[in-house]
C-alpha cells in the first residue's frame, strides 16, 4: 500500500501555557477531503498551519507524500516554501500591489520559470476560473467571490497535489458561498487533489467532506465520515456541536422496559421512560440521552414511546417548523418538515423513535456502545 | 523494543543527556529557521549600540575626573572615579546657578508654553472641527505652518522686532520705527521665549485635538441638547471630557518638547543670562565641564520621561472612550452667529504673529545693509548674491556665492535624506521584527529600545553622542567630527517615529501577504523584496518626509556634534547670529524654510495619492 498523502502523528502545539493543539493524529489517502470542524478557537487552524509549515509544532511528527517534513525528536523542519503544498487564506492573502496575473504567475516566478511559460500557464488558469476580463484588475477593485476565484487561482497554477484551505469561504454572503462550495468541491474531484479544508460552518463541513474532525480545545474529538459523524458522533461535544437546531439532550438514567423485542434498556426520568435499543446496560447508570430535533414526531394519540408535552413557540421557516416544547421541566425541539397547525400552550404527544435515541455516559460524555445489527 | 531505545536503556544517563542535547540543538536550530528572530537580534545589537551604550558611557563619565577637570579642582586625577560632578551639581557653592536655576527656567517657560499653547490649539481646533466657521479647509492646512518652520525662526524674528540696543547688539524693528528702547523683559527671557514657542508649538495640539474632536460622534451632544442641556453645558460636560485625553497628551508632549528645545532659550535667554537646562547643558560642554553637562542632561532625561510615562499611563486609561468609531458617524457644525467673523478675523491676526510677520521679518533682515537700519533706502540684495567685499561681514560672501553655506547646505541635504531613509528602512524592520513575533520577549525589548530616545530630549541625546563618541571605542576609531556620526544620532532620535509608523503598516499589511508567497516557495530576500517593501513603502513615504523635514531644521540634536567639515544650515545660522550677522542667519533661514515647506508640499501630495485610495 501506498504511503499516505499527510500523516500527523501525535502533533502538539503549545503557545506560551496555552495547548493549542493537543496530541493530534491522522493520516490522509490520496483525494481524500479532511474538514477540520470546531469552535473558533480551537487549534483546526493551527494544525493546518503546521502542515503547511507556517507555524513550528511543540511535539510531533507530520509526513508529506511519505517525506517526513517535522519532527521535534529528529530536529527536522522543513520550511513552507519547501513542502509544495497549495494554501488558501481565509482573507485570500491577495497582494493588493499586483494584479490578478502578477498575483497568479508570482509563485511560478519563483520557480524561475520562463516568461512564456509563465504567461500561458497563467492564461489558462485565468480562463479555466473565468477571470479572464479581470486579468489586469487590482484585488481591491473586484468583488469578494472574484478574489476567491483569484486566490484559488494563484494556488492551482503551481499544480501542489496538498490543497490546504483555512475558512475560505466565510468572508463571502451566503448565496456566493453555496455556489463556491460546489466549486471548490468540483476543483477537487477535477484536481484528484487531497485536500485539507478548515471551517467552523458545520453544515460547510458536511457537505464537503470525505471525513470529517471535529476538533475541540486543541483535542481531536472524532474523526469519521460526515454521516457518522451526524448519526453516531462519538461524545456529547460533537453531538452537540453537529446540527441545527440542536440535539436534544436529556438527563436520566437507565432503567429496563419491555418491548414487543423483550427487555431494553430505557431511559428513565421522573414521571416517564422511553424504549432504546441498547443492550445490556445495568439499571439505575446516570447517562444523557440525545435525540436530534427532526427525529421526534409529533403523534395524535398516546402510544409506544410517547410522551406528553406542552408546545411553548412555534417557528416556522419556509419548508420547515421548529416548535419549542415544554416537557416538565425539559424544553425540547421538534423539527417538522410538513406545515403543522399548532399554537403555543396546546398539548401534543411527542413520539421518540427507540432507534434514535443515543446515550451518553453522564460522567465521561462518551457515547455508550449501541449493540452492531442496528443501522 | 526499537533498537535505539535498547541503546538508551544500557546508557540511561548519558543517553537522556545526548537526546535533551539533540533536542535543544534542533530546537535552536528551527527557531534560527524564522526570520523576523534573526532581525530581531541585529537590530537589538544595533539598537544596544545606538541606545543603551550611549547613556552607559554618560553615567560613567559622570563618575570620572576629566583631564579638563584639571581647572576646577586640584584634587582631580583624571581617569579615577569621582563624585565631583555630582557634588557640584547638586550640592556645591554653584547648585544655585547650575541647576536650580535653570531647571526653575526651564519648567516655568515649558509650563507656560504648554498652557498657551494648549489653549491656542484646542479653541482654533474646536472651531475647525466643530463650528461653522469661514474658510474651515484653509485654516486647518494653514494651521501646522507655523509647527513646520523650525522652532527658532520665530526667535530670530521676535529679536529683529524687539531686540534693545543696550545689551550688546544693535536696535531692532521697534525701537527703529517708534524711536523707544524696548525694556529688556520684552527683549529677552521669559515673556519672548514663551511667546515664540507657543505660537510654534499650538499647531501639535491643534492636530491632536482636530483628531480627538472629528472621531467623537455629534450625536452624543445631541442626546445632551434633546435632554435640555444648554451648548456651554454641553462643551463643559460632554464634549470637554471626551478630548480631555487629547489635551492632556498634547499638554504633557508639549511640555516635554520644549524642555528639550535649545535655540529659542540660546537666542533669547543667553545674552541676559537667563538659562534653561537645555542652555546649560551646552554651555557646560562648550566649556570643558562635560561631566556636569551629562548630569543635567540626566535631569532632563528624568523629567522628560516621567512625564511622558504619566502621559501614556493616563492615554493607556482614557483610550476606552476616545475611540468611539462605529456605524452611522456623523459631525454637525455648531453656528457661530454673529461670532463667525470675528473669530476668523482673530485667527487672521494669529497666523499673521505666527508666520506671515515673523517670515517678513526675517526675509526684510536679509536685504537691510546695515543690521540696524531698516529703510528702504538701504535695502541690498549683498548677503544672498553679493561678491566677497571687505567692507560687510568679514568679507563674507553671499549666500548664494558662499562656498562654506553651499557646502552646508548640500551637507543638510545629505544628512536629511540619509538619515530619513536608513531611519524609514530601520522602521520597517522593526516593524517587521515587532509585528511578527508578537508577544515574544524579544520583540518586546525591540519595540521598547526603539522607543526610548523618545524620552531623551534633543540636547541631552547630543550630549549621550558626544560622550560615547569623542574617544575611539574598540575597534572603533572616534566618531565625534565625522559626518556619519550626525546621520547616526539623527537616524536614532527619529526611529520612535519610523518604528512607530513601521509597525502600523506591518500591522495592516499582515501576516498572511508574506505567508501566501512563503507557501508558494518564496525565499525571504524574495519575500522582503516583492512583498513586505513595497507594500510598506506606500505608508513609509510620508514618514519619510516627516524624518526629512525634521533633520532639516534640526539644531538641539546637532549643535553640540557639528565640527566646521560637517556643519549643516541650521548650525550655520546658529553660528551667524550668535556673531551678530543677523543678514546671514536671517537669509540662511529662509532658505531652510523654503526647503522644509517644499518638503511639506511634496508630503500632502502624496498624502492625497495615498495608496488607501487604490
Amino acid at each position: 500500500m501506498a504511503a499516505p498523502i499527510i500523516e500527523v502523528r501525535n502533533l502538539t502545539k503549545v503557545f506560551g501555557t496555552v495547548v493549542a493543539v493537543d496530541n493530534v493524529s491522522f493520516s490522509m489517502e490520496e483525494k481524500d477531503f479532511l474538514v477540520l470542524l470546531g469552535p473558533s478557537g480551537c487549534g483546526k487552524t493551527t494544525v493546518l498551519r503546521m502542515i503547511a509549515g507556517l507555524e513550528i509544532p511543540t511535539a510531533g511528527e507530520i509526513y508529506l507524500k511519505g517525506r517526513l517534513v517535522y519532527s521535534d525528536e529528529k530536529g527536522i523542519f522543513v520550511p513552507a516554501r519547501e513542502r509544495e503544498v497549495g494554501l488558501v487564506f481565509q482573507s485570500y492573502a491577495l497582494w493588493p500591489h499586483m494584479t490578478v496575473s502578477e498575483n497568479i504567475a508570482f509563485g511560478l516566478k519563483v520557480k524561475g520559470m520562463k516568461a512564456a511559460a509563465i504567461e500561458e500557464k497563467t492564461a489558462a488558469i485565468t480562463a479555466y476560473m473565468q477571470l479572464d476580463g479581470l486579468r489586469n484588475r487590482y484585488p481591491q477593485e473586484m468583488s469578494g467571490g472574484q478574489q476567491q476565484r483569484v486566490a484559488l487561482a494563484r494556488m492551482l497554477v503551481s499544480q501542489p497535489d496538498i490543497f490546504l484551505m483555512d475558512e475560505p469561504l466565510s468572508n463571502l454572503d451566503a448565496k456566493l458561498r453555496l455556489e463556491m462550495r460546489a466549486e471548490i468541491k468540483n476543483l477537487h474531484i477535477q484536481t484528484g487533489a487531497t485536500t485539507v479544508y478548515v471551517t467552523h460552518d458545520q453544515v460547510e463541513g458536511q457537505t464537503m467532506a470525505s471525513q470529517v474532525a471535529v476538533i475541540n480545545n486543541g483535542i481531536l474529538e472524532q474523526l469519521s465520515s460526515p454521516k457518522t459523524i451526524y448519526k453516531r458522533p462519538a461524545n456529547l461535544f460533537v453531538a452537540d456541536f453537529i446540527g441545527s437546531p440542536a440535539i436534544n439532550l436529556i438527563e436520566g438514567a437507565t432503567g429496563a422496559i419491555d418491548t414487543e423485542e423483550g427487555t431494553t434498556v430505557s431511559l428513565e426520568r421522573d414521571f416517564w421512560k422511553a424504549a432504546t435499543l441498547y443492550k445490556n446496560i445495568q439499571s439505575g447508570r446516570d447517562i444523557i440521552a440525545a435525540i436530534r430535533p427532526e427525529n421526534i414526531a409529533v403523534v395524535p394519540e398516546e402510544g409506544f414511546n410517547t410522551i406528553p408535552a406542552t408546545v411553548k413557540t412555534v417557528l416556522p421557516s419556509g419548508s420547515e417548523t421548529v416548535l419549542r416544547v415544554n416537557q416538565g421541566d425539559l424544553t425540547l425541539s421538534v423539527l417538522m418538515t410538513r406545515e403543522v397547525e399548532l399554537f403555543p400552550g396546546q398539548h401534543i404527544n411527542l413520539y421518540l423513535p427507540p432507534e434514535h435515541l443515543l446515550l451518553f455516559d453522564k460522567a465521561t460524555g462518551q457515547l455508550l456502545n449501541l449493540p452492531e445489527k442496528t443501522n | 523494543m526499537p533498537p535505539s531505545a535498547a541503546r538508551y536503556a544500557l546508557t540511561p544517563a548519558l543517553g537522556i543527556r545526548k537526546r535533551r542535547d539533540i533536542k535543544m540543538f534542533s530546537r535552536a536550530k528551527t527557531y534560527f529557521r524564522k526570520p523576523h528572530i534573526v532581525i530581531s537580534l541585529i537590530l537589538l545589537v544595533i539598537l544596544l549600540f545606538i541606545v543603551i551604550v550611549p547613556f552607559g558611557k554618560m553615567v560613567k563619565d559622570s563618575f570620572v575626573w576629566q583631564f579638563a577637570d584639571a581647572r576646577l579642582s586640584r584634587n582631580s586625577h583624571p581617569g579615577e572615579l569621582t563624585l565631583f560632578h555630582w557634588k557640584r551639581v547638586f550640592a556645591g557653592p554653584l547648585t544655585q546657578n547650575i541647576l536650580i536655576r535653570p531647571l526653575y527656567n526651564s519648567i516655568s517657560t515649558s509650563l507656560g508654553v504648554s498652557v498657551f499653547a494648549m489653549v491656542i490649539g484646542a479653541f482654533l481646533a474646536w472651531l475647525v472641527a466643530r463650528t461653522d466657521l469661514p474658510f474651515k479647509k484653509i485654516v486647518a492646512s494653514v494651521a501646522v505652518l507655523p509647527y513646520v518652520i523650525p522652532s527658532y525662526i520665530h526667535a530670530l524674528a521676535w529679536l529683529n522686532l524687539f531686540k534693545n540696543d543696550r545689551i550688546g547688539g544693535v536696535a531692532g524693528v521697534f525701537q527703529y520705527l517708534t524711536g523707544i528702547s524696548p525694556p529688556d523683559w520684552l527683549s529677552y527671557g521669559y515673556l519672548p521665549i514663551v511667546a515664540t514657542l507657543s505660537l510654534h508649538y499650538f499647531p501639535f495640539t491643534f492636530l491632536l485635538v482636530s483628531a480627538a474632536l472629528s472621531s467623537i460622534d455629534s450625536r452624543l451632544e445631541e442626546s445632551g441638547e434633546i435632554l435640555g442641556a444648554s451648548r456651554t453645558y454641553i462643551l463643559r460636560r460632554i464634549t470637554f471630557p471626551l478630548i480631555l485625553p487629547a489635551l492632556l497628551s498634547s499638554f504633557i508632549l508639549t511640555f516635554s518638547r520644549v524642555l528639550g528645545t535649545f535655540g529659542t532659550p540660546y537666542f533669547l535667554g543667553t545674552p541676559v543670562r537667563y538659562y534653561t537646562l537645555s542652555t546649560q547643558i551646552y554651555s557646560n560642554i562648550i566649556n570643558r565641564i562635560p561631566s556636569v553637562g551629562y548630569i543635567l542632561a540626566f535631569v532632563l532625561i528624568a523629567i522628560s520621561s516621567t512625564v511622558i510615562f504619566v502621559n501614556q499611563r493616563m492615554i493607556g486609561k482614557g483610550k476606552s472612550f476616545v475611540t468611539i468609531g462605529g456605524k452611522g458617524f456623523r459631525i454637525k457644525d455648531m453656528p457661530l452667529g454673529s461670532l463667525r467673523y470675528p473669530f476668523l478675523i482673530a485667527i487672521i491676526a494669529l497666523f499673521c504673529a505666527a508666520v506671515v510677520l515673523p517670515f517678513t521679518l526675517i526675509l526684510w533682515q536679509t536685504f537691510t545693509l546695515y543690521p540696524d537700519d531698516y529703510s528702504i533706502r538701504h535695502l541690498t540684495l549683498l548677503f544672498w548674491t553679493g561678491h566677497a567685499n571687505t567692507a560687510f561681514a568679514e568679507g563674507e560672501a553671499g549666500i548664494l556665492r558662499n562656498p562654506a553655506i553651499i557646502g552646508a547646505a548640500w551637507n543638510s541635504i545629505k544628512l536629511a535624506l540619509t538619515a530619513s531613509l536608513l531611519a524609514g528602512l530601520l522602521g520597517i524592520f522593526i516593524g517587521y521584527a515587532v509585528v511578527k513575533g508578537r508577544n515574544t520577549r524579544l520583540a518586546f525589548s525591540v519595540e521598547q529600545l526603539s522607543f526610548l530616545p523618545y524620552l531623551v530630549p534633543g540636547i541631552a541625546f547630543g550630549a549621550l553622542y558626544l560622550a560615547l563618541f569623542s574617544h575611539r571605542i574598540g575597534p572603533l576609531p572616534a566618531l565625534y567630527g565625522t559626518f556619519f556620526l550626525i546621520v547616526l544620532v539623527c537616524v536614532a532620535k527619529n526611529l520612535p517615529f519610523t518604528g512607530r509608523a513601521g509597525i502600523t503598516s506591518m500591522l495592516q499589511i499582515g501576516n498572511e501577504l508574506e505567508e501566501a508567497a512563503e507557501t508558494l516557495g518564496a525565499r525571504w530576500s524574495m519575500r522582503f523584496r516583492k512583498i513586505i517593501l513595497p507594500l510598506s513603502l506606500q505608508g513609509a513615504i510620508s514618514g519619510f518626509i516627516l524624518v526629512f523635514i525634521t533633520v532639516m531644521r534640526e539644531l538641539s540634536l546637532i549643535i553640540l556634534l557639528v565640527t566646521p567639515e560637517t556643519r549643516t544650515l541650521t548650525t550655520m545660522t546658529f553660528r551667524y547670529q550668535e556673531q551678530g550677522y543677523t543678514q546671514f542667519s536671517s537669509a540662511i533661514s529662509v532658505l531652510i524654510i523654503f526647503i522644509v515647506v517644499c518638503g511639506e508640499a511634496v508630503s500632502k501630495k502624496l498624502e492625497k495619492r495615498s495608496p488607501a485610495n487604490r
